[in-house]
């Protein structure tokens, strides 16, 4: 096994050298048209994808698309021939077709939406079966295109179907150039829309006719089943990237669009690649990264974000739980060891010595006579007395203005002591009438205070402005 | 043009089909059967809980589960003789993969559409066909290693099954061992939908009750998906991977139209199944076509049928009600309520 793997290897190394260097050349006039064909399809692809992603009809396409199937074979018997036009009519009438069976079934029958799908992309792509198989077994005709609109092949596009498609391309930007704000708002509002006026149904049926036109158009490059895959994935991928319409649009269409070039490249190198799962598979790629490494929406991001915030909400709660020790004693002394730190929070000694040093790292504490006793820096003392000051004010105001007991008002306070942000303590002290006792008898620090007490000047520090209207 | 329809001979349709090498078409009608029935059954909870299309992406993304479990198949047998036996064509490889399969895509379903702001539906679609494609090119790639072919898995052909092989009990030949190994999968289904009956039922209908009941909505869910991919995987040499998404819905769809009562459905999909694959069979001989497409046309026009009727009975009971006769006793609705029954929906 491993001697035939090497040889295979050594073998495709120098043909991809030479393959990469006749596929930059462009020196073939169908690969050409493959390449030029299959970025068309990718840019129309995107922008109609955008708006069934939007719109949550990712289905709706995948349905559509196996619908085709039948009129494909039947304009193909039409024509007796690959005849592009007699096949994109015969497509695009049985893709409506399907969509409007579906709704009929909906509006009809009990039955829900997912079923009606089911119903007509399963039946429609039987009947399609029945019929490519009669044609195969047909003894006149060229019979040797109807396979490739099963998987597609990049290789089999004519110039006729190029002229077709950069048709279809030129269709759907104009149309959504045009009509841009119809379906902005058809889309994200259908109940506004309605209300102001817009005609939504002749919107979505226009939609629909151009989702036909550019599956049928795209089948010629990745086949029935995975026409579906470029329409939805990098319109999800660009969903995850952006949250403006346009841009998304934009970005679907690029990905779409590189998707369909990088896709033949790849299986013009691999040669016995079919371009349509090689550009499916390119497009998932692309949406994998957008998923991980999106800057907003991505996994990684947030998941990073999600820590240091969680972090951040941990060391928070040590501060806290220092000042409360240091009030325990009406700050009479400045140290905090651990051991009182740790009974404080009724923890073990290794939790308190990690989340000292948590403190350390971050400039709020310092750690004297090796390592047992803790003192916060004036840094720490200020977000501590802050922290407080925060949850006791929230307390405060919830049993004044929200009317809760004083003994429900505790949780509540200790997630939203982190969030506070300086505007809204101040709102909260007005509004509070600048209070200094919790619902709890305990004393609302101030921030000059929690200084004041420590007796230590602080740097800085802006003037203390809780307390001071 | 016209040539393309062979003309109608009642006899070459009706008669010969069962003169002329008799058991072949009996197998084809048996197999063709069990498969539609097997796949109504466990397709009727997919819609019930409005999740039809996950046997669509289940179907589709099992796909590379298949090539793997053969390519894992020829690199455990070696160098060696590629002998027919030699695991790589064994059922019980095919089984694990499509599994495995089928629990990945469960998984990145509900991950993708979890963790981001992707909707299901678009999430659905974007992990079936990136695995569909991942499984057409190992196919086209591995071809000498991996006995799939591209066109097979996308339609499948019941007349290719092979039904010379029968299995034997006590020297004396049974049937033949892909009906026998279909009609385990049927019996298991029907035990299964026996031993679960419950836990489905309470689930698919009322999720939060199945919650209070102890029931974890996420578990059946699970067990749903990977039962379904037993089936579909035993069903995909008869009818590929597309055609085995009507097998799941139509007779369930057409069944739904025609009764209220769970069991009372179940009794129309084992109907529906045996008369579309008898009609199938012999619309296929007629068209000479696929059969496995032929069977399932069939079995979308007894659906078109039973549409018809339910459409024709509402209308006549509407008309009733507007010429002041007795209403008809109002039909009891037969479908999940709409937001907790979604598939990504958790006991949460």
């Amino acid at each position: 096994m491993p001697a035939r793997a090497a040889k295979i290897g050594e073998i495709t190394d120098i043909a991809i050298l030479e393959q990469a260097i006749r596929f930059f050349s462009f020196q073939d006039p169908t690969l050409r048209f493959a390449v030029a064909g299959a970025a068309m399809m990718g840019i129309a692809c995107g922008v109609l994808g955008t708006f069934l992603v939007v719109r949550r009809l990712a289905l709706v396409g995948d349905t559509l698309s196996h619908a085709v199937l039948p009129g494909v074979a039947a304009g193909f018997l039409w024509g007796q021939t690959k005849n592009p036009v007699a096949i994109f009519v015969g497509a695009v009438v049985a893709g409506l077709a399907g969509t409007m069976v579906a709704t009929a079934i909906r509006r009809t029958t009990r039955l829900k939406e997912d079923t009606a799908l089911g119903l007509v992309l399963a039946g429609f792509y039987a009947v399609g079966i029945c019929l490519v198989t009669m044609i195969q077994r047909l003894p006149t005709g060229n019979k040797s295109g109807i396979d490739k609109f099963l998987f597609g092949q990049a290789a089999a596009i004519s110039a006729g179907d190029l002229k077709l498609m950069s048709a279809v391309t030129v269709l759907v930007l104009v149309v959504v150039v045009v009509f841009y704000k119809e379906l902005l708002v058809t889309s994200f509002d259908p109940a506004f829309a309605r209300a102001t006026g817009f005609p939504v149904r002749l919107i979505q049926d226009g939609l629909m006719l151009l989702l036909a036109f550019a599956v049928v158009g795209a089948l010629q490059a990745v086949g029935v089943v995975l026409v579906s895959a470029m329409l939805i994935t990098p319109a999800a991928a660009a969903y995850l990237l952006t949250d403006r319409l346009r841009r998304m649009l934009l970005i679907a269409s690029t990905i779409g669009c590189g998707t369909g070039i990088v896709g033949c490249f790849l299986s013009f190198l691999g040669n016995s690649l079919p371009t349509g799962p090689i550009m499916v598979l390119v497009a998932s790629v692309v949406f994998a990264g957008a998923f991980l490494f999106a800057p907003r929406h991505g996994l990684v991001v947030r998941w990073v974000k999600a820590r240091a915030r969680h972090r951040r909400v941990g060391r928070e709660n040590t501060l806290k739980a220092l000042y409360h020790v240091l009030e325990s004693r009406a700050f009479a002394r400045d140290g905090v060891t651990l051991k009182e730190l740790a009974l404080r929070r009724r923890e073990t000694l290794d939790d308190a010595d990690r989340q000292a040093k948590a403190l350390v790292r971050h400039g709020l504490a310092v750690v004297e006579d090796d390592g047992q006793l803790l003192r916060l820096t004036s840094e720490g003392k200020k977000r501590a007395a802050e922290l407080v000051r925060n949850h006791r004010l929230w307390e405060l105001y919830l049993t004044h203005a929200a009317r809760y007991a004083a003994d429900h008002v505790h949780d509540d306070a200790e997630k939203i002591e982190h969030v506070l942000g300086e505007d809204v303590v101040w709102e909260l002290e007005r509004r509070l009438n600048y209070a200094d006792t919790d619902p709890h008898g305990k004393r609302i620090p101030t921030l000059a205070e929690g200084q004041a007490r420590t007796g230590r000047a602080v740097e800085g520090v802006p003037p203390p402005e809780g307390g001071v209207p | 043009m016209t040539d393309w329809i062979p003309a109608f001979d009642p006899h070459r349709v009706f008669v010969e089909p069962w003169t002329v090498n008799v058991s072949l078409k009996l197998w084809i009608v048996v197999m063709g059967f069990l498969v539609l029935t097997t796949c109504g059954w466990v397709g009727q909870y997919l819609i019930l809980r409005r999740m039809a299309l996950m046997g669509d992406a289940i179907s589709h993304s099992i796909l590379p589960g298949l090539a793997g479990s053969f390519l894992i198949g020829a690199w455990w047998a070696g160098n060696g003789s590629a002998s027919g036996e030699g695991g790589a064509r064994g059922s019980v490889p095919m089984f694990l993969g499509a599994l495995v399969a089928a629990v990945i895509t469960t998984v990145l379903i509900e991950w993708i559409h979890r963790r981001s702001r992707v909707k299901q539906d678009a999430a659905m679609g974007t992990v079936f066909s990136a695995l569909f494609a991942l499984g057409v090119v190992l196919i086209t790639v591995f071809a000498d290693h991996v006995d799939l072919d591209a066109d097979c898995v996308l339609h499948g052909e019941i007349g290719f099954v092979p039904f010379e092989d029968y299995f034997k009990v006590g020297g004396r030949e049974w049937m033949p061992v892909p009906v026998a190994r279909m009609l385990v999968v049927s019996l298991l289904t029907a035990a299964w939908i026996g031993m679960f009956y419950k836990e489905l039922l309470v689930s698919s209908f009322d999720p939060g009750l199945a919650t209070s009941l102890g029931i974890s909505a996420q578990r059946v869910h699970f067990l749903l998906m990977a039962w379904l991919a037993v089936v579909i995987v035993s069903a995909f040499e008869s009818v590929g991977a597309i055609l085995v998404v009507a097998a799941l819905i139509v007779p369930g769809a057409t069944a739904t139209l025609l009764s209220s009562n769970l069991p009372r459905i179940f009794l129309w999909i084992t109907l529906h199944a045996a008369v579309s694959a008898l009609a199938g069979l012999h619309l296929a001989v007629w068209l000479d076509c696929s059969i496995a497409g032929a069977m399932v046309v069939a079995g979308c026009a007894l659906f078109v049928l039973a549409w018809a009727a339910s459409s024709w009975s509402q209308w006549r009971a509407r008309r009733l009600m507007a010429t002041g006769a007795p209403p008809e006793p109002e039909e009891r609705t037969l479908t999940a309520p709409p937001t907790p029954s979604s598939p990504g929906r958790s006991a949460a």
